[in-house]
């Protein structure tokens, strides 16, 4: 006989906990947590530096003590946390393929999928750097994991590309462990980091970040022996001439996270192509009924609070749906206007009955922005919003009223507000 | 004392060594790096030409027709993915036209299947064809294939059968003894009757320690190639433009394991080490694609990479005896079609040469038949759960994109020429040869790696004898 769960959640991170936690919480009780790692905690795990929790907890915990939190309350709670198990496949019809050594291949089926299953790096071959293919080379999540998890120095005269925050705290993380990190580079005119951590991983530590530059071209036939950085022009184009060589044993990449998808394709969720994830209603529901997602396998985050926060909601937006599958109230589109990359989630229901948070982020840095929500071109709200950028994630808040009643669409713009 | 000593364990050595693993005879292979088919056969197109392209009366011509026929039954005995996707050749404007008559002249009288199609035909069948391409010729029987994986494979079989393969041994020089030759690499020394001597790009190099009368020089040319996530369906069978003086263009071809590589460039160059991509080369192969593919699915790279072709001043291969070196074969100047010739470039070496030396006496032991590895992703539920109940480590996933369980890598290293770095992993297995390129899984190989191998997590090579990945344990 096949095993029935009222809710299996896929990936034990921050994402899948929070989502477990709310679901048992409230009252579901059959449910699981599926983790192919040896623990639960996901990323968070070869995070040990402090700044997590700000917000949750107003504190500043290190990466395993804020999954602790997690952890433990899931304990307390007798949910499941099923490890070394890996979800193979996901079908539309909310059946699972998992395995794991203890019982082999398996297939369940599930009122309620939670779909919390983190991101990848980027890696070199998304960016083509030309040049040879030596080692020394590695995504900075990668550097962190060998440092933090296994104990290794993956080199010691370091170069980053990319200014993701996972290459800034592996800047500070390795010149702390005796390195000598030479820069960052980036390709965009503004860093795709937290200024916080600019702040206290760059330069507290004299660390320059070269910002619209990239990585030209890679030397070293075993090991990396050096690299070239140039400047780009508007285009993004290197621009000849403007090289300068480093010579340096390891080049770091932190050039971008994207959502785990694999499953989501699989069973024919609709993506959003801006975040790569699937696209959700206010509910937190894909567009395959009963398919929830959250966490970074939706849209990448930069803090772990908001995973938090966004998880419990997805689990309150299942317990919802369960209790309503069927709604047949208007679909509102929510659209990225000018100024604005994504919005989460992508549409929400005509009769939603509570406010809903939206997240967002922008296309480029602002300085002072206006955030314009409109509806039929018309401005239905306008707030003022100081320091902008895309590295920083931003939430405004959508009230049951906002909503057309007719179904149409609503669109979040943010621009620079005029300095008449 | 060896019979034969292979130098070189591409896809030409690799095949010689299984083609003669099965004779009374004592053969070793030299090989400089730490894996086999490290060198060109690790870079190239994977293509098995069906041998309508070279011109009449070549090595080249009569090589590739018979290779290309030997390869399905080599697949099948040794367990080795083939695909038969067919090929096309588009033409743009009415020369091109006319050159896909002679082409389809030659493959008549070849006796290769081909057809001519118009070119919205041709677009009915692959979407992504340019709306200049304005004629086909179609070859239903050229086939892809692994070709690394073919050349383990051999080698693997061979090895059971009692070849002996030396790795990490660059052969550095060669001495002329009475009873044939002395080949040194470094300190060691191995003696032979004969030497075959298979070493791709440095074949020139190794010729010249016993020769005076090399009549050919090395000139080595690059080709580089994008490597397409194999969620995008871009073609379907292998897309040729018209072969032109400059060489076979850029082609988009699919690979056994559903990607696509766009590519090569042809570009002469110096060292024929030089193994890496540039900045121009790249920019050639999008700009050239243009002629016969349109739509191309560039927003999907997960890699670009560079093989050598062995060229050199002879177009045509040259499969011979050194006039002043009896008992000493080349195979030089393998560049394409090498890989869809080299089944019978063994088999010719085999009866031309070795066969004048030495008799060739079957012996009843071999088994030239290479049991299937386990891959878990291609089992049904049932055989799944029955292998890990036998062991647990194979429903252990170690990467996620290809989902390759822990025992599966355990099983490539522990093979017969078992895999001893990381991308040697990569090349039996395929952990991190999917979306996330290894970033989460490479790692966990090294660690597995380090277990299997009794060696520190700092001794674990990327790939070659230089590429640690760690640089100190940070206690
Ligand atoms: C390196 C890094 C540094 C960060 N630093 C900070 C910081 O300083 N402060 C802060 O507030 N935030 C930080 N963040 C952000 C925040 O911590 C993460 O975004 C958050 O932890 C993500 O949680 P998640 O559960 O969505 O993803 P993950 O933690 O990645 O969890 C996903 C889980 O799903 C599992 N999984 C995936 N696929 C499957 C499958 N098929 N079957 C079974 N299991 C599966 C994975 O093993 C993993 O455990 C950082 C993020 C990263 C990546
Ligand atoms: C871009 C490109 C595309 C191609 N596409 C195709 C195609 O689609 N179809 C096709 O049929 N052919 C194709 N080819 C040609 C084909 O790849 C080659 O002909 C074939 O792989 C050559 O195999 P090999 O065994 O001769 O050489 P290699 O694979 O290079 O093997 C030679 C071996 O000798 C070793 N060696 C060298 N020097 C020494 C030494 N001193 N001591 C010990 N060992 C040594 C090397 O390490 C290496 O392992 C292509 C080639 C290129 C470059």
């Amino acid at each position: 006989m096949m095993k029935h769960y009222d809710a299996v959640i896929i990936g034990g991170g921050s994402a899948g906990l929070a989502a477990a936690v709310t679901l048992k919480q409230n009252g579901l009780e059959n449910i699981i947590v599926l983790e192919k790692d040896g623990e639960a905690g996901g990323i968070l795990q070869q995070c040990i530096h402090n700044g997590f929790g700000l917000q949750t907890f107003n504190e500043q915990l290190s990466g395993p003590a804020y999954a602790e939190r997690f952890i433990r309350q899931a304990e307390e709670l007798n949910v499941p946390v099923l490890c070394n198990t890996m979800v193979t496949h996901m079908h539309a019809d909310r059946t699972i393929e998992y395995v794991n050594p203890e019982e082999g291949y398996q297939t369940v089926t599930a009122d309620v999928i939670v779909l919390a299953v983190g991101c990848y790096e980027r890696s070199r071959g998304a960016v083509e750097i030309p040049g040879d293919r030596p080692a020394g080379v590695y995504t900075a999540g990668q550097a962190q994991r060998y440092l933090n998890i296994d104990g290794y120095m993956v080199g010691r005269k370091v170069f980053i590309l990319g200014s993701g925050d996972i290459g800034l705290i592996m800047a500070r993380r390795m010149t702390l462990e005796g390195a000598k990190v030479y820069g960052v580079a980036e390709l965009m005119p503004y860093s795709n980091g937290l200024p916080r951590n600019i702040k206290q991983c760059l330069e507290d530590f004299d660390i320059p970040l070269y910002l619209s530059h990239t990585v030209t071209h890679i030397y070293g036939r075993d090991r990396l022996e050096g690299i070239d950085v140039s400047a780009v022009d508007e285009n993004l184009k290197p621009i000849p001439g403007s090289e300068v060589h480093y010579d340096v044993d390891t080049l770091l990449l932190s050039i971008g996270l994207i959502p785990e998808n694999h499953l989501a394709d699989e069973a024919g969720i609709r993506m959003n192509p801006r975040t790569r994830g699937p696209v959700v209603d206010e509910n937190y529901m894909t567009s395959v009924p009963g398919i929830f997602a959250c966490g970074n396998g939706l849209h990448v985050h930069d803090l772990v609070d908001f995973v938090t926060l966004e998880s419990s909601r997805a689990a309150e937006g299942a317990l919802r749906w369960l209790k309503k599958p069927q709604n047949d109230s208007a679909d509102i589109l929510l659209q990225a206007g000018e100024g604005v990359s994504y919005i989460v989630p992508g549409h929400v229901h005509a009769d939603m009955a509570q406010p809903c948070e939206l997240f967002f982020r922008v296309t480029a840095q602002f300085d002072t922005a206006e955030v314009l929500l409109k509806k039929d071109g018309e401005v239905i709200r306008r707030t003022v919003r100081r320091k902008l950028m895309p590295s920083v994630m931003e939430r405004l808040k959508l009230n049951p009223a906002d909503l057309p009643a007719d179904g149409s669409s609503l669109t979040v713009e943010v621009r620079e507000r005029n300095t008449k | 004392m060896y019979d034969i000593i292979i130098i070189g364990s591409g896809i030409v050595g690799s095949l010689v060594a299984y083609d003669l693993s099965r004779y009374r005879l004592k053969v070793a292979v030299l090989e400089k790096d730490n894996d086999v088919a490290n060198g060109t056969t690790m870079a190239n197109s994977a293509i098995v030409h069906a041998g309508y392209d070279p011109e009449d009366g070549t090595m080249k011509a009569l090589l590739n027709v018979r290779g290309a026929r030997m390869y399905p039954q080599l697949c099948r005995d040794l367990n080795c993915i083939i695909k038969n996707t067919g090929a096309f050749i588009a033409a743009v404007g009415e020369e091109e036209e006319q050159v896909l008559d002679v082409l389809a002249a030659r493959a008549e009288k070849r006796g290769i299947a081909c057809e001519l199609l118009d070119g919205d035909t041709a677009r009915g069948l692959e979407q992504n064809l340019s709306d200049n391409v304005t004629k086909v010729l179609s070859i239903p029987e050229t086939c892809i294939i692994y070709p690394w994986e073919v050349a383990y494979a051999a080698m693997e079989t061979a090895i059971r059968n009692g070849v002996e393969l030396f790795l990490n041994t660059e052969v550095t020089g060669i001495d002329k003894v009475p009873e044939g030759y002395l080949v040194k690499s470094g300190t060691q020394a191995y003696e032979a009757r004969m030497v075959i001597n298979a070493a791709g790009t440095g074949t020139a190099a190794i010729d010249h320690m016993v020769s005076d009368r090399v009549d050919f020089e090395p000139r080595p040319r690059r080709g580089e190639y994008f490597v397409i996530d194999a969620d995008i369906d871009y073609v379907s069978r292998v897309i040729f433009p018209v072969p032109t003086a400059k060489g076979k263009g850029v082609l988009a071809v699919p690979t056994v394991h559903g990607n696509t590589l766009l590519g090569p460039t042809s570009e002469p160059i110096e060292d024929a080490d030089k193994k890496e991509t540039s900045f121009a080369g790249l920019e050639s192969v999008r700009q050239q694609l243009q002629k016969t593919m349109k739509n191309p699915p560039l927003r999907n790279v997960i890699r670009s990479f560079a093989g050598i072709r062995a060229s050199g001043t002879s177009a045509d291969f040259l499969i011979e005896e050194l006039p002043d070196a009896p008992a000493f074969v080349h195979a030089a100047c393998i560049d394409s079609p090498g890989l869809a010739s080299a089944p019978a470039i063994a088999a010719y070496i085999r009866d031309t040469f070795v066969g004048k030396y030495m008799p060739l006496e079957e012996t009843p032991d071999a088994v030239m038949t290479r049991p299937a590895p386990v891959v878990m992703k291609n089992l049904t539920p049932a055989e799944r759960d029955a292998m890990i109940r036998r062991q647990p480590l194979y429903a252990r996933i170690i990467c996620r994109c290809e989902q390759i369980s822990e025992q599966e890598i355990i099983d490539c290293i522990h093979g017969p020429c078992g895999a001893r770095s990381i991308k040697a992993v990569k090349k039996r297995v395929r952990p991190g040869m999917g979306r996330c390129q290894g970033g989460f899984c490479e790692p966990r190989v090294a660690a597995i790696l380090a277990r299997e191998l009794h060696i520190p997590l700092t001794e674990v090579l990327l790939d070659s004898r230089n590429s640690r990945i760690l640089e100190k344990e940070n206690r």
